[in-house]
């Protein structure tokens, strides 16, 4: 049977198990690898996407789960609040190693786009699900408060 | 000897420099998701650049790599450098990149010399070639120690600096000018009476004609544009917006994925495979046992998942580890109740101790603790036509080359490797053995094909993998007379050594001592007279490694929050009584401490409720002080609010990629100490398999923190490592001073199992 979605705006189609992770399809299948895998038990955030707007994890989302949904991944990310995410990022070079970031860009972004200024504690609660072993998070936790002044300014 | 580098004696077998096969990325550049590749492989060679090998003995011609059209040809001057006529600079850097910086670093060393303009600069990592590549302070090409910077400081400038030289000639041959005549300046040559400038692009065909300079002139500190400053890092926008491509993004044309199932002992086998229901899901292609394990084989990463699990396997424990840790700790601890091999013995500590009016005894107890990167160990490898072609976060490439010509049974000639960008290791990549890449081996040659194979480790097959930080015991026992000094202090170590056995053993140990488990005790840098550092070096069939820091972790916590307890109890403060132990003999130990101790002060009285804990300790060179402000989070645990740092690590190439290095090298040492121990239960299983439960430190956990980097002229010296290990001690000392309760156990917070 095959499952369709929209993936990053384009209508897709994979004929793949039904209970294969969202994960592998988007990498396997449809060769986007901005999507990482890091636990494949929604501990760690690496394979954080936007599933209708929300964060997910696709390491534990079966693909028949997003049938008719609308898949982001970091490849497609796009918007004012990921611009400006994104850019906080490269300005103050927040990644080490960068195989977490991925996840934590499409994390940061969906809170910003819900809570426009985040306090530290909504940042904790947000990115609390996004491991970076590098221990990055000095420099995540100023970049999105740089970009959540860059968009009210 | 202190600070030791590792430096590794290797056999004839495996010193062997090799050089990239003539043309092995044919295939892997016309396949999509494969990295972009080396110019040094002739690919994409669009058009001839300039490349120069400075340390390459005899006289370096430049080699023009000129084009299968004969296009103008791009400058290389040297193995490390080409300019195209594009304009772009890349350097090649020998040095695996996995977040500390030397894609950034060693490429700054270059522009500095070559006065390039910092946009113009990218970088590449180099295939493994021992020959060009080697690391100076391994004897091997590698990297760890945190010794990037240090072997490549002035090798890197040289290659700018003979680049720079060849462009100035090339420039002044053409304008039929003296080259004294001739400047450069952000990429730009000039020449200022005639007004004429030209870019390095312009100039690189005609370079690549020139000879290299032997020895060319470089710069005096003060002459530095860039060196000193906060460039921006190459590698942070693909990092960002995803594209930077890791070995796990490697889908070469007819790929087959593999899984691996580990026993669950250490040293254990495999007896019998019951492969019937793994081979009937969708997908899965084959299994085979190999010597580590079973390997499935699938046209997809989920049916290869999938297969694994459906596995049945009877294991032959025969020959395995089966003693839980917590017997471990009892056979460690009976052993350090007496003295072992004297790797420091200063005065007469038994004596010291008899003497002492006051004398407290400790002991500490140390975890297995796993490296834990983002990405777990992966690999794609092809076996085709005699010939290997292995995609790898290599960080010892020479012996990981040695161990793929070991398992396919070719000559090192007929294997290029090359070296991707890894998500992280935190020394996890560095193999003595080369174990995973020989592992990767043979699971591509077990399939019997020569479509190219990706091995992709678990989170799973990563937690309870080993080569672990070794499980350790301190025994220590210090003495105060009634004046408060120190005047006994006894340390016994008792851990195993990871060194014994490998390539690094011959350099390592000297007279039965390993210099990597006693280093940072036996270098303690404080006049204590009656010092005594025993080593007592332990079986165990758990492997085990470097660790961030290799052993320095567990020995400053056991020296700096020992030493705290001592100074607390001979009524001093903890700066005040380091700096009097410290004398004057250890300026930059010091001049970190003071430098700490300025910045807290400086952010006011510790608030109610809080206190704040210091630690000092040098590793691979460097020097780091920090101050930690603790709380209880109201459970009985610290919250770690704040930790001020003050870091000499020589020039400073660039301060915010110190920076950087502290902040994660902190968050990496405080998760660790918080929260982490590998456990094995009963029968030498490890009780700990994903994230849930080997946690890791997260956002919520993390402490703000502020780092100060030293001004200094001395020689660069790592920092990928040397913010680990005071972190662990300076959020003890505070705890303590906080609760009144010493941490002689790790985690501090406890487990469940």
């Amino acid at each position: 049977m095959a499952v369709k979605f929209q993936l990053n705006g384009k209508q897709v189609s994979a004929d793949v198990e039904p209970d294969t992770p969202l994960l592998w399809v988007i990498r396997d299948t449809f060769g986007l690898t901005g999507t990482k895998f890091g636990c494949g038990i929604a501990q760690c955030g690496a394979c954080t996407v936007h599933l209708n707007g929300l964060t997910r994890r696709s390491c534990v989302t079966p693909v028949s789960q997003v049938d008719g949904g609308m898949v982001t991944t970091i490849e497609g990310l796009d918007g004012k609040e990921a611009r400006a995410i994104q850019d906080a990022w490269v300005g103050i070079d927040v990644p080490q190693c960068g195989f977490c970031q991925s996840g934590q860009v499409m994390s940061a972004t969906a809170l910003l786009k819900e809570i426009p200024n985040p306090s530290d504690d909504n940042i904790d609660q947000a990115m609390a699900g996004n491991i970076c072993r590098c221990a990055t998070y000095v420099r995540i936790r100023k970049a999105i408060h740089n970009a959540a002044d860059t968009l009210e300014g | 000897m202190t600070d030791r580098i590792f430096r590794a004696n290797l056999s004839p077998a495996t010193a062997d420099s090799h050089r990239p096969g003539d043309n092995p990325t044919d295939r892997a550049a016309a396949s999509p998701g494969l990295s972009r590749r080396g110019f040094l492989q002739g690919t994409a060679a669009a058009a001839v650049s300039l490349v120069i090998g400075v340390h390459l003995p005899g006289k370096a011609r430049a080699q023009a790599a000129a084009s299968a059209e004969g296009r103008p040809a791009a400058f290389a001057p040297n193995a490390f450098v080409r300019v195209a006529p594009d304009n772009t600079v890349t350097v090649m850097i020998k040095h695996i990149e996995f977040g500390q910086g030397p894609a950034t670093g060693l490429s700054t060393l270059v522009a500095e010399e070559l006065d390039a303009d910092w946009g113009q600069m990218r970088a590449e990592l180099a295939p493994a070639d021992t020959e060009k590549y080697v690391n100076h302070l391994f004897g091997l090409q590698g990297t760890g120690g945190s010794t990037a910077m240090a072997n490549s400081y002035e090798q890197m400038r040289k290659a700018g600096a003979a680049a720079r030289a060849m462009l100035v000639q090339a420039a002044a041959n053409r304008w039929g000018v003296n080259v004294g005549e001739v400047t450069v300046s952000k990429g730009t040559v000039s020449h200022a009476a005639s007004g004429k400038s030209l870019s390095f692009g312009d100039l690189a065909g005609e370079a690549a004609k020139l000879e290299a300079p032997a020895d060319p002139k470089l710069k005096s500190p003060d002459q530095f544009n860039l060196i000193g400053t906060k460039v921006r890092k190459l590698d942070t926008l693909d990092k960002t917006n995803g594209t930077q491509i890791f070995t796990l993004d490697l889908y070469p044309e007819n790929m087959v994925t593999a899984t691996i199932l580990h026993p669950p002992q250490f040293g254990a086998t495999v007896a019998s495979v019951d492969a019937s229901k793994a081979r009937k899901i969708k997908g899965v292609i084959d299994i085979k046992t190999v010597p580590s394990g079973v390997a499935v084989y699938a046209d997809n990463t989920f049916a290869a998942l999938k297969g694994r699990k459906a596995l049945e396997v009877t294991w032959d424990a025969s020959k395995a580890e089966t003693r839980s840790t917590r017997q471990m700790e009892q056979d460690y601890s009976k052993a350090a109740q007496k003295p072992g091999l004297n790797a420091r013995n200063d005065g007469n500590a038994e004596k010291g101790l008899a003497d002492a009016d006051t004398v407290i005894e400790a002991e500490y107890f140390f975890p297995f603790l796993a490296h834990a990167p983002m990405e777990t160990l992966d690999a794609v490898m092809q076996f085709k036509d005699g010939k290997v072609t292995a995609w790898l976060g290599s960080q010892i490439q020479t012996l990981d080359v040695g161990a793929l010509s070991n398992v396919f049974g070719v000559d090192k000639s007929n294997i290029t490797l090359y070296t991707q960008y890894a998500g992280g290791s935190f020394g996890r990549r560095a193999q003595p053995g080369g174990e995973f890449a020989a592992e990767a081996a043979e699971v591509t040659k077990a399939l019997g094909s020569d479509r190219p194979v990706k091995l992709m480790w678990t989170r799973e097959n990563d937690i309870q993998g080993g080569r672990y930080r070794p499980l350790a015991i301190h025994k220590v026992r210090g003495g105060l007379d009634k004046d408060g000094n120190i005047i006994g202090w006894d340390q016994q170590i008792a851990v195993q050594s990871f060194m014994k056995g490998t390539a690094f053993e011959s350099g390592m140990f000297e007279d039965g001592i390993d210099a990597s488990a006693v280093e940072g005790s036996r270098a303690m840098p404080y006049g204590i007279t009656n010092l005594r550092i025993g080593q007592h070096l332990m079986e165990n069939g758990v492997s085990a490694l470097w660790w961030r820091s290799v052993e320095h972790t567990h020995n400053a916590y056991a020296n700096e929050t020992f030493l705290d307890e001592l100074l607390e109890k001979a009524g001093k403060d903890p700066v005040e009584g380091r700096l009097a132990l410290l004398g004057d003999k250890h300026p930059r130990h010091r001049g970190v401490l003071e430098k700490v101790a300025k910045m807290a002060d400086s952010a006011g009285p510790v608030s109610s409720g809080r206190q704040r804990g210091v630690a000092l300790h040098k590793s691979f060179g460097s020097f780091v002080a920090q101050i930690a402000e603790v709380s209880d989070n109201g459970n009985g645990e610290p919250r770690v609010h704040k930790v001020w740092c003050a870091v000499d690590c020589g020039v400073a190439v660039n301060p915010d990629v110190i920076a950087a290095q502290m902040e994660g090298g902190i968050g990496f040492g405080i998760g660790a100490v918080l929260y982490d121990a590998i456990t094995l239960s009963e029968g030498g299983y490890v009780e700990q398999s994903n994230f849930d439960r080997y946690r890791s430190l997260r956002i919520n956990e993390m402490p703000d923190v502020e780092v100060s980097v030293i001004q200094s002229t001395e020689a660069p010296t790592g920092v990928g490592e040397p913010g680990t290990p005071p972190s662990g001690p300076a959020i003890a000392n505070a705890w303590r001073r906080l609760t009144g309760k010493s941490v002689y156990r790790l985690p501090l917070v406890p487990i469940n199992v």
